[in-house]
């Protein structure tokens, strides 16, 4: 009985210092992640935060790096990621709605699948070459805030059809036969029991993936945005330029004025970042709290 | 309308399969209208499957095949131009697992009537609260009605959704295990409510409690491995089976 005992804790404290090993090995990896983003952030911090001002974000371009500001290209990414918003959202949300509950799991059902996984992982700058055959030229929008939001609705596309899936795989069958069992439509469970279940995990994919897209560059230089605005996108058809193109043109000068600017350029592009997750997190945060308990 | 104890549902030689897998062997049965009928035995061997067949919500079922004929009221609800929602709005159905939608116990109840057309306002209110009547609830939850009726017990959870079903006023109710995750007391109230309901509707339940299918049907069928070995009148198959593995079955011998 007792040497039972023994052995027992012998075994119970041989798992303990397991469980505080693992423990520390997780911790260090997490400050390692952790400690890299915070000296990236203290670093641009440290070079833009002085130049932060009322005057650099409401200010065009200018050849003088202390006039120069960045108004063209806040609004010119605000005006690009709500019209990306409005094309892809219900593109991908559709198309999510009928690969999930509408298509019959046959061979091209799977080849489609597949491609819109590979899609996603297609570089951004091969989506760049595509809006600028595409839209740019075969369209004849020219480079436009049209092309720019429509090229990155195409760049967007693929990860919300994906996390879109995802949210509607994760709605339990139960309730779905519960709902068919009265006799409802497929329709009809889609609206009104999978999709207001769905919907907070839908959002928080698609917001991701917007917010993956507000930091590209590449496809936008790629069809050629302007780099120097100075007014304001007034139609669809206008030119535009945007904050990662901005920043882009302001680190490739010379002066080190102009870094400054591209260090509070990243700043305000990293609050826009961080207003729109914490959208994601709030409306999330809404909808469960309505759909639970 | 037909007297009780006429057949409902007329069942001739059904066959189902999942994908290349037969599930069902010729089935033949008829199910008498407004009695309770049980359908018991070992797991796996199609109970569900089969019971799944009357509302045809199996064919909901990706690689789900149905062969044969299943009349109910004479209707042959196989019989192609029937539409399944339809069959579903006559034949309700309830679960193993009590699966009430992540609403409010009002809207749990209203989903049925509002789909099918019936407005928000004194009528679905009435409708409302008539189901949960019937169903044996309406007193623990009169006063709650706008709270989330996933917070309700198991037992209760599943007594709302035969309200559920009852309130698109359905002539027949199939139930799959409706007890199975539920403890004694809630048991002998689902068993005690579907003696009430009897009076007004088709009831099959399947179960593999065969206190259960003794205690509150009138008739039983036995199945074992997709096979209807035995079908006849609940005191007939308990005393006196005819099969020797009904008799093995309800003596515990196998199962
Ligand atoms: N969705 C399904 N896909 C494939 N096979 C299934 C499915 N549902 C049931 N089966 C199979 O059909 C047989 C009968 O299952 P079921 O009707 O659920 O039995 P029971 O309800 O009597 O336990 C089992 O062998 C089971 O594995
Ligand atoms: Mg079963």
């Amino acid at each position: 009985m007792s040497l039972q005992t023994a052995a027992l804790e012998r075994v119970i404290v041989r798992r303990r210092y397991a469980d505080r090993l693992f423990r520390i090995c997780a911790v260090l990896m997490l400050l390692i992640a952790i400690g890299t983003l915070a000296t990236l952030l203290v670093d641009v911090f440290m070079a833009g935060a002085g130049r932060l001002s009322w005057q650099f974000v409401s200010s065009f371009p200018s050849r003088k790096p202390e006039q120069a500001g960045a108004l063209s290209a806040i609004v010119g990414t605000l005006y690009m990621m709500t019209l990306t918003a409005l094309f892809a959202f219900p593109i991908g949300v559709a198309s999510a709605i009928y690969l999930e509950e509408y298509a019959r799991r046959t061979w091209y059902a799977r080849v489609i699948e597949v491609n819109i996984a590979n899609l996603a992982g297609v570089p951004s700058i091969i989506y760049g070459l595509l809006g600028l055959e595409l839209f740019v030229r075969a369209m004849r929008f020219d480079r436009s805030l049209l092309s720019g939001s429509l090229t990155m609705a195409l760049l967007v596309l693929p990860i919300i059809i994906i996390s879109s899936r995802e949210a509607l795989r994760s709605v339990p069958g139960s309730l779905r036969e519960g709902s068919y069992a009265l006799g409802a439509s497929r329709w009809q469970t889609i609206w009104h029991q999978v999709l207001p279940l769905a919907f907070p995990g839908i959002l928080t994919g698609s917001i991701l993936a917007f917010s993956r897209a507000i930091g590209e560059a590449s496809p936008l230089i790629t069809i050629g945005a302007l780099t120097y605005i100075a007014f304001l996108p007034d139609s669809l058809l206008s030119p535009f330029t945007a904050l990662p193109i901005q920043i882009f043109n302001w680190v490739s000068r010379p002066q080190a004025g102009f870094h400054v600017n591209a260090a509070a350029a990243i700043l305000v592009l990293l609050v826009i970042l961080l207003l729109m997750n914490a959208a994601a997190v709030y409306l999330r945060q809404r909808y469960q709290k309505r759909l639970s308990f | 309308m037909p007297t009780a104890g006429e057949t409902a549902f007329d069942i001739q030689n059904l066959n189902c399969w999942y994908g290349d897998r037969q599930a069902l062997f010729n089935i033949s049965l008829s199910i008498p209208d407004r009695r309770i009928t049980a359908l018991i035995g070992p797991s796996g061997c199609g109970k569900s499957t089969f019971i799944r067949c009357l509302n045809r919500i199996n064919d909901l079922i990706a690689g789900c095949r149905v062969e044969g004929q299943v009349l109910y009221k004479k209707e042959n609800l196989y019989a192609p131009g029937i539409e399944a929602i339809s069959i579903r709005y006559r034949i309700g159905m309830v679960f193993q697992k009590p699966n009430p939608f992540p609403k409010s116990i009002y809207d749990n109840i209203a989903y049925g009537p509002l789909i099918w057309g019936v407005k928000r306002g004194p009528q679905l209110d009435a409708i409302v609260e008539e189901s949960l009547k019937k169903a044996a609830i309406w007193d623990e939850v009169k006063d709650k009605l706008q709270q989330n009726a996933q917070a309700l017990s198991g037992g209760q959870q599943q007594r709302l959704c035969i309200a559920r079903a009852l309130a698109v006023e359905p002539e027949a109710l199939l139930l799959d295990e409706p007890c199975s995750a539920l403890d004694p007391i809630a048991t002998a109230k689902i068993e005690e409510l579907l003696l009430a309901l009897k009076k007004t509707y088709t009831i099959v339940i399947v179960t593999h409690n065969m206190q259960q299918a003794a205690r509150v049907s009138d008739v039983t069928g036995f199945f074992l491995l997709g096979e209807l070995v035995e079908f006849g009148e609940t005191g007939q198959i308990f005393t006196n089976p005819k099969d020797r593995r009904t008799e093995d079955y309800i003596t515990g011998r196998f199962g």
